[in-house]
């Protein structure tokens, strides 16, 4: 298995702030999905930043294979152009990439069918439901066909089934191209759920405080949620957060 | 019928302070020259109807097109100052300082420079002059108000500045420009109006000249009566441009 993409030792300082990251160490092997759990504020975005090549560390280094347009960000908010539809905002990284116009907007097309908004596709944002807006956002991610998939909180705002749902939707993508991807969360179960591979940061600054892995098939099966192995990962990372939030020793 | 209630109740007001003022009129005799009557009012406007509706279609055309200029102008200025940001910091004290400095205080010196032969040159010159600042400056809040993390997303796939430019910050822009438009719109009437006023002469046959001449001949129900015109003509004009606004962010938003 081949690495994607690695952070070593780097460190992130911000003028007036001093270190928020770091030493921090991560690396992403191929069709990895890897969680990255911790307080607010500990650097979860900031270390999915210098993933995607969007910011530099202060120090340390930052490796990454993926050429241009192969890194893909999925944000809290669904990031979509109101002015406008969900085509044309799907179709938006294929366009930038100088694709022409009418083949972007097919292949938008067909990475909205893949997300089951085949009807949304002249819906502007302000037209969508939340959890709709989220997934015409998952689509546009999907639609370059990145090796890097990088998730930061993208469930933060929507309600529980609309999670669950999208949970395995991006399970059943990823297993189409099996891209490698890091999944930001505040969530214990959503962490355990989505990836193999858990770690939980403490904060200032940013550091792992513990790992956990999770040895299940992915995408889950029917009744995972209530099996002994989802429970127990569960369990250990929620052991590992309070480490690293100092409830406990 | 709260509903019906709410759109008589300001009719209704109106009518009773005109019912009053002509009441009064009537009682203190007061000579129509100091208060003119409703009714006098209302003749005046009745008698000279066509007059008042050609001045204040020049005066409506005169701003229409400083609107269009101050627009043209400033959308082209505050795009060629966004993609500099020294260029912005330089021109930003000295716009500040445009924009403070009321209208009628520059109005005779461009009367002068435009010509004193050519009072609408001077007139279209100082409308366009106070509707460019609204315009010009919701137009550069817009081109930077666009959603950090559009950016980023911009910055990770490459974007020429180009396209930048293109596809994310004028599109951003939009509202904040139309509802410059919509301000500049009730400022260029008034730009429209001082400048008149003046440029003073009958050279110009807006509005502003109907009140002047009124006023000297002591004629005071005439020039209530263009006094009213104008306002009424100010409000249409912003109701039209309050309605093209949502209309086109309508479209633009999808709802
Ligand atoms: N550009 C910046 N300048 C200064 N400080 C910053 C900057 N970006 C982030 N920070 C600080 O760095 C720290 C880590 O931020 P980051 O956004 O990575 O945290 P996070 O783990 O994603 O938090 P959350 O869970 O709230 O999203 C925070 O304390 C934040 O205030
Ligand atoms: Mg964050």
């Amino acid at each position: 298995m081949s690495q994607v993409a690695s952070l070593s030792a780097v460190e992130v300082a911000y003028p007036g702030r001093g270190t928020v990251l770091g030493p921090f160490d991560l690396a992403l092997t191929e069709g990895e999905i890897v969680a990255l759990v911790g307080p607010s504020g500990c650097g979860k975005s900031t270390a999915l930043r210098l993933l995607a090549g969007l910011e530099q560390p202060t120090a340390g280094t930052v490796t990454r294979t993926p050429e241009r347009g192969q890194t893909a960000v999925v944000f809290q908010a669904p990031t979509l152009m109101p002015w406008a539809d969900a085509r044309t905002n799907v179709a938006l990284p294929l366009e930038l990439a100088g694709m022409a116009k009418v083949k972007a907007r097919d292949q938008a097309q067909e990475a909205l069918r893949a997300v089951g908004l085949e009807n949304a596709i002249g819906s502007k944002p302000a037209q969508l439901s939340g959890g709709m807006a989220m997934r015409v956002s998952l689509a546009r991610a999907l639609v370059t066909r990145p090796r890097l998939l990088l998730l930061d909180e993208p469930f933060a705002a929507l309600d529980e089934i609309t999670r669950r749902n999208l949970a395995d939707d991006i399970h059943r993508l990823w297993d189409q191209t099996r891209p490698a991807v890091v999944f930001v969360t505040h969530n214990v179960e959503e962490a355990a759920y989505m990836a193999q591979r858990v770690v939980v940061m403490s904060a200032n600054p940013g550091k792992i405080a513990g790992q956990t892995t999770i040895d299940a098939p992915l995408p889950r099966p029917p009744g995972f949620r209530t099996s002994e192995v989802f429970r127990n990962a569960a369990e250990a990372v929620s052991h590992d957060l309070a480490k690293a939030m100092g409830q406990i020793q | 019928m709260s509903r019906t209630l709410e759109t008589l109740a300001p009719i209704l007001l109106v009518a009773v302070l005109l019912g009053l003022w002509e009441t009064a009129c009537y009682l203190t005799g007061v000579p129509a020259y100091f208060l003119p009557a409703p009714s006098a009012v209302a003749a005046a406007m009745a008698q000279d109807w066509a007059l008042l509706l050609a001045s204040a279609w020049k005066t409506l055309s005169t701003a229409l097109l400083a609107l269009a200029f101050a627009s043209l102008i400033a959308c082209s200025l505050a795009l060629i100052i966004s993609t500099n940001r020294l260029l912005e910091k330089a021109v930003q004290p000295l716009a500040v300082a445009l924009q403070v400095t009321p209208v009628v205080a520059i109005a005779p010196q461009v009367v002068i420079w435009a010509g004193l032969a050519h009072p609408d040159r001077a007139i279209i010159s100082l409308a366009v002059i106070v509707a460019f600042f609204p315009i010009f400056s919701g137009a550069l809040t817009g081109l930077k108000s666009t959603d950090p993390d559009l950016e980023r997303l911009f910055d990770l796939y490459g974007a020429t500045p180009w396209q930048r430019l293109l596809r994310l910050r004028i599109p951003s822009a939009t509202p904040f420009v139309l509802e410059g438009h919509k301000v500049a719109g009730g400022l260029a009437v008034i730009g429209a109006v001082v400048a008149e006023f003046v440029a003073g002469s009958g050279g110009s046959q807006g509005l502003a000249w109907r009140i002047l001449e009124s006023s000297n001949r002591l004629q005071t129900a005439k020039t209530f009566a263009a006094v009213i015109v104008l306002s009424l003509m100010g409000a249409l004009l912003h109701a039209v441009l309050q309605a093209s606004e949502q209309a086109i962010l309508r479209r633009f938003r999808g709802r």
